[in-house]
């Protein structure tokens, strides 16, 4: 289980990004965390990663204390960020280098396999289209078999086409070894289509305001009359939780409490 | 024999028809390149030929060409070219070991570059030639001082190099080698130097640069041997086609050394989007 207790975050700078975020997030759960623009999801899921310390408050998983990267915690930005002097299929290996050659390279193969680049394998990032890099990039991630995979807005700089097709593609991994998946995004529909919870956050400071369980079974529809309910009620919850007049709700009471349409 | 030619034809047509652009282009430009020089040469040659100059102080290629060979023949060309290849390349290896050392300790170190950045670039600041004096009466006039001048040419571009591509070595590149646990040697060796590699070569190609125009200048101050010694000895005794027998193959050893930097670094390089590359095809 991933823990998050108290996680509060204030920048050298002053500003007051996180205030006292908790969650339990259990194995294998897919969380999406949606939120205004500056309402501290990015620095949350760094806290998570391990790459930035919060300033109090801790992450345990596995009650396993956080406070650098982890090796069962992996990450996925909104850019792709390969390594441009290694050829895909090493951009892949990366995170495998302690692994025998002969052991790594069957990997990166069935990775390669997996997400439809294997005749990539050679390329260099350049010559990929944005999607195909993000491809890559969630291999390289998955390759290591994380128990938690974070993912920072990991589609929104793709065209709504690839976002979709990317969408189903990241299910279809998951669903190989069903890692914790924590995903940060903009995009309501994404949210609703992936996740089996989704956090909303409020911001300045930043911090939980409501929960919303997302009870649909998989693959999900995203054109049902159900589908479309859990949006509403994602998005009237944005607008709420943007809605200075109203007041925080104790979000650590736990979902249910939180359904109030 | 006629009767198979055509098959053979065929069978290779498509790879031939694919290959001729680039067999064409990869050929035909550095002829372009050479054209203009090459019309000056022969106009020139023509118009001492034709008796419309006498070409004393500015020889035909013919008798620049002769001169070289007369060198050649008499072994003192090889001996000049040894002297100056081998100032260069010391002066050249030594400057660029401490750019090199220094500007990656300046660029990895914020500490370290507080202290001696400021000091680097207040002495890059004095026009290096104003060295020579004081290198002269430190090192004395022979090898040591030339080498010492050179090698200055060198390390400032080398060292600002390192440093600039170390301080912008991508953060968001860095965070990957973070994610996965890199150690301090191994962020070094998998993220840091490659990405500093292009910078680093570019900065090296400069350095050479550098180290060809000082070699000049501390020859030209006192040397019985190297080309810079060739120029001044062609303009005391006014032979002007030594001189220019001097600067050719300055020409061609510079661009002979440059070339040797670009393909040795080519093919750790080939991953980058090929700009120059493809603005040329
Ligand atoms: N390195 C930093 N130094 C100082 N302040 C920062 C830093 N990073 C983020 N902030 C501030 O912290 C707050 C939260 O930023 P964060 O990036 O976590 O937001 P976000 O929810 O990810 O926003 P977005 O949806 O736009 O990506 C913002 O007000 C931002 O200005
Ligand atoms: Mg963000």
């Amino acid at each position: 289980m991933l823990a998050l207790d108290r996680v509060s975050k204030t920048y050298p700078n002053g500003v007051h990004a996180l205030a006292r975020f908790s969650a339990e997030i259990r194995q294998g759960e897919i969380v999406a965390i949606i939120g205004g623009s500056g309402c501290g999801k990015s620095t949350l899921l760094r806290a998570i990663a391990g790459l930035d310390r919060a300033s109090s408050g801790t992450v345990t998983l596995d009650s396993e204390a956080i406070a650098s990267p982890h090796a069962k915690i992996g990450i996925i930005f909104q850019e792709p960020r390969l390594l441009p002097w290694l050829s895909v299929a090493d951009n892949i290996g990366f995170g495998l280098a302690d692994l025998p050659a002969t052991e790594r390279r069957e990997k990166v193969a069935r990775a390669l396999e997996r997400v439809g680049l294997a005749d990539k394998a050679q390329a260099w990032p350049r010559e990929l289209s944005g999607g195909q890099a993000q491809r890559v990039a969630i291999a390289r991630a998955l390759v290591p078999q994380p128990e938690v995979l974070l993912l920072d807005e990991p589609f929104s700089a793709l065209d709504a086409f690839t976002r979709r097709d990317l969408q189903d593609h990241l299910l279809d991994l998951w669903a190989d070894t069903r890692p914790t998946l924590v995903l940060v995004t903009h995009d309501v529909d994404e949210a609703v289509v992936l996740a089996d919870r989704v956090l909303v956050m409020r911001p300045r400071p930043g911090r939980l305001f409501d929960q919303i369980e997302i009870n649909l079974g998989r693959p999900r529809d995203r054109n049902s009359p159900l589908f479309e309910n859990f949006k509403r009620s994602v998005l009237t919850s944005l607008d709420r939780s943007l809605d200075r007049s109203v007041p925080d709700r104790d979000a650590t009471q736990g979902p249910g409490q939180a359904m109030w349409w | 024999m006629i009767s198979d030619a055509p098959v053979l034809q065929q069978s290779s047509e498509p790879a031939e028809a694919a290959a001729k652009p680039s067999r064409l282009s990869r050929y035909a430009r550095p002829m372009l390149g050479i054209l203009l020089p090459l019309i000056l040469a022969l106009g020139w040659e023509l118009v001492v030929w034709s008796g419309w100059s006498n070409g004393r102080l500015v020889p035909p290629p013919s008798r620049v060409f002769a001169t070289i060979a007369e060198l050649a023949r008499s072994g003192e060309l090889l001996r000049h070219i040894a002297a100056t290849l081998w100032r260069v390349g010391l002066g050249f290896a030594f400057g660029v070991v401490a750019g090199t050392l220094l500007g990656a300790i300046s660029g990895y170190w914020s500490l370290a570059r507080r202290l001696l950045d400021p000091t680097v670039q207040a002495l890059r600041a004095i026009p290096s030639l104003a060295w020579v004096p004081l290198f002269i009466l430190w090192l004395g006039i022979f090898e040591t001082s030339k080498i010492a001048l050179i090698a200055v040419g060198v390390f400032f571009p080398v060292y600002l190099g390192v440093m600039g591509a170390i301080l912008s070595v991508d953060r968001k590149i860095v965070e990957v080698g973070r994610i996965f646990r890199l150690s301090g040697p191994a962020m070094i060796r998998r993220i840091l130097l490659p990405a500093v590699l292009p910078a680093y070569v570019v900065s090296l190609r400069v350095g050479l640069g550098l180290g060809w125009m000082f070699v000049v200048a501390a020859e030209l101050i006192g040397a019985s041997e190297g080309l810079g010694y060739l120029l001044l000895d062609g303009q005391q005794l006014g032979k002007p086609a030594q001189i220019l027998a001097a600067i050719v193959i300055f020409a061609i050893l510079g661009k002979l050394t440059d070339w040797l930097i670009e393909v040795g670094s080519a093919p750790l390089l080939r991953w980058q989007d090929a700009f120059g590359r493809a603005k040329e095809t």
